[in-house]
């Protein structure tokens, strides 16, 4: 990805909520750059931070949610730098849906239930000055084309006519009605079936190829960020501990939380397979671990990382990384995986 | 193990749900055997009848028509006793840690009703001994911290022990565990699965694990089997090595090839087998013959849509499949007029 251009670009963002014990840190020095193009894919368990960081760069964080530091910079269609945070209610309108769109989890409430599908795209359209039916239907039907929707027949039904796998491919060509150039997907295969999740796959891969726009991937299956993404970022407790091109990620991750949700996903074309969990639990974010938040559930644990937390360093091109432990974890992803192929070829003969 | 009793048996099993004036077939003649100590999994999309099915086996729904035989015997016109005995041999963990476990009652008052209902304990020093006991087998330690506090205190994953720890007060047979980690955590759900597994060694407890997640029922179930359901059926079932790696019914190929797998060069080289049409078929109005048919890219004309297909024997390993191509040896290929739009 590196030489292209970059579209989005965070700098050191850092969200907090105020709750009723004090204040949560849910995003903390988040920094990444999303290129034209790409696909980035936040990887990471509930709680982590990843939804809180999307809605914070689409400035839909809740009242009491305070970004306290940080720089989002968007580069708009005309090479125009754009200052997300500094933009007033106006633009802030503008910049939502027709630069940056999200696409929220389809099998739950996100369409309202009482308007016709048409109706929630003309809505859309005439909220961003888009005020020609006729054009915005034949847009919206190309879309549902794209999708793989019935058009005419999707166009005109109320959701509850649709099947949870429709929905979401109505949601997504929703997002892309007025052809933002990023979009964001809030986990939009979750609570899919096996069938159409792999249809919706199938679909996004085809518009982003079509369409070139970039996208930030929220999951927490693995298996999904290793179909779909260009990049992976794990987030823990709030930060982004390790990002990198994906088959880096996955073949050579160097931070032991990523090692650690590698080994406890199952894979379907090993045979038997000796897996882990990470023991213990995510911890408080109003009271955090010191040092390195991983460090109580951390196998790779030494002295340095309760009390310093590890700096993001570069591991490779294009691979950072804050561990103090990451040569070791690297080894031991290397020794881990040569017995999973070992076991793999031992099935196929 | 073949020709021992089975600990529970279903025999054509059938199950309508009433809707309105239209009787729904949730379940149509599903015939299925659990032996002690056996991994059972049932898989299949949502619908398709896998969480009804584990409700008969434990008793918590009853069959329309059909049998359910425990230990060889019919579970209804028991006498109370026995009936008892039968409800405390069965236990279920549901999916939701949170729905399921009462939140004005403490870890320790959850535990203890079972072992008094049953008679397990004769006095409270024998209670609580047995629920620290019961706290250990789940890794809850140290128990002390955990038996006075209330399900909101507790995370998903504990909460998920607690469940079956509850399952396990009545030293039962057989444990249904309905998508008992799907809403649990990446990194907590295979050590859930470890303690189940363990239980399952060490008790000989037979465990029937319903999942819509094939990868997570091939690393618990690699010693068991596994059955696919589609649309009220059983379409295939066999050993979990040979459903994952050699699937014959044309709804387990398709299943299988389109899972995604967290290895990026293995994921994007995966070929998907390119169905008919997406759209499952609703329960009202299956359609005749083959249920799968519509959606099958190896559809026989003449053949697929006009008789239901039943289990039968693939092989000699106990594989058994539900598609009258195969069965019939005329073995699968994909037809230019089915081609995938």
């Amino acid at each position: 990805m590196a030489g292209k251009e970059v579209v989005l670009s965070v700098q050191d963002l850092s969200i907090t909520y105020l709750t009723r014990r004090g204040r949560l840190q849910a995003v903390s020095h988040a920094s990444f750059d999303l290129h034209r193009g790409e696909t980035l894919a936040l990887i990471g368990e509930s709680g982590c931070g990843k939804s809180t960081l999307n809605f914070g760069l689409m400035r839909l964080l809740p009242k009491n949610a305070n970004t306290d530091t940080g720089k989002i910079v968007y580069t708009d269609q005309a090479g125009q730098k754009i200052d997300v945070l500094a933009l007033n209610t106006r633009a802030l309108r503008k910049f939502r849906w027709s630069e940056c769109a999200m696409v929220f989890q389809g099998a739950q409430n996100s369409l309202n239930p009482v308007i016709h599908v048409r109706d929630m795209i003309y809505d859309t359209a005439k909220a961003h000055g888009l005020n020609n039916r006729g054009e915005v239907r034949e847009r919206a039907l190309e879309l549902f084309r794209k999708v793989r929707l019935d058009p005419e027949r999707v166009f005109n039904s109320y959701p509850h006519e649709l099947s949870g796998g429709m929905r979401q491919r109505v949601l997504i060509a929703l997002g892309l009605l007025l052809n933002p150039q990023v979009v964001i997907f809030d986990e939009p295969t979750t609570a899919l079936d096996i069938l159409t999740q792999r249809s919706i796959l199938n679909v996004l891969r085809d518009l982003k190829e079509e369409l070139g726009f970039s996208s930030i991937f929220i999951s927490h299956d693995l298996a999904v960020a290793a179909e779909i993404a260009d990049t992976v970022a794990t987030m823990y407790a709030g930060e982004i501990v390790e990002m990198g091109p994906v088959n880096d990620i996955f073949y050579e991750p160097r931070h032991a939380y990523t090692l650690g949700l590698m080994e406890a996903s199952p894979r379907l074309s090993v045979g038997r397979e000796e897996l882990d969990g990470i023991p213990g639990s995510p911890p408080d974010l109003v009271e955090p671990p010191t040092g390195c938040k991983f460090h109580i559930r951390c196998p790779f644990a030494i002295e340095t990382c309760k009390t310093t937390p590890p700096p993001l360093e570069q591991a490779s091109m294009g691979h950072i990384v804050a561990c103090y432990k990451s040569s070791e974890v690297l080894e031991k992803g290397k020794e881990l995986r040569s017995i999973s192929s070992t076991a793999r070829v031992a099935r196929l003969s | 193990m073949t020709t021992q009793q089975p600990l529970i048996e279903l025999r054509h099993v059938h199950r309508h749900f009433k809707k309105g004036r239209t009787d729904i077939p949730v379940l149509q003649d599903i015939n299925l055997a659990v032996h002690s100590g056996e991994i059972l999994c049932l898989v299949g999309e949502s619908g398709c009848g896998k969480t009804t099915t584990g409700k008969i086996m434990v008793g918590l729904l009853a069959e329309s028509s059909g049998e359910v035989l425990y230990e060889g015997q019919p579970i209804h016109g028991r006498g109370r006793k026995e009936k008892s005995e039968y409800r405390r041999s069965l236990q279920i963990v549901h999916q939701d840690p949170f729905a399921s476990l009462n939140p004005s009652h403490t870890i320790g008052q959850i535990l203890g009703y079972p072992l008094k209902r049953h008679h397990l304990v004769s006095n409270r020093a024998e209670l609580r001994r047995r629920i620290w006991e019961l706290l250990t087998l789940v890794d809850l330690t140290p128990p002390g911290d955990i038996v006075n506090k209330y399900p909101h205190q507790l995370s998903g994953g504990q909460r998920q022990r607690v469940s079956i720890a509850r399952a396990l007060s009545v030293n039962p047979h057989l444990i249904v565990a309905d998508e008992a980690v799907s809403m649990v955590d990446v990194s907590i759900r295979i050590s859930l699965l470890k303690t189940l597994q363990s239980l399952r060694d060490r008790f000989g407890i037979a465990v029937v694990f319903i999942t819509h997640d094939l990868a997570l029922a091939k690393y618990f179930a690699w010693e068991g089997r596994v059955a696919v359901m589609y649309l009220g059926r059983v379409v295939e079932i066999g050993s979990t090595p040979e459903i994952i790696g050699s699937p014959s019914h044309p709804y387990t190929k398709a299943l299988i090839s389109a899972i995604p797998e967290a290895d990026p060069i293995v994921t994007r080289r995966k070929e998907t087998l390119p169905l008919r049409s997406d759209d499952i078929p609703s329960l009202v109005n299956i359609p005749a013959g083959c249920a799968f048919h519509p959606r099958c890219p190896f559809f026989v004309p003449g053949m697929c849509d006009q008789e239901v297909p039943v289990l039968e024997p693939l092989n000699g390993f106990g594989q058994e499949v539900a598609c009258i191509p195969l069965t019939q040896g005329m073995g699968l290929s994909i037809r230019e007029s089915n081609a995938a739009s």
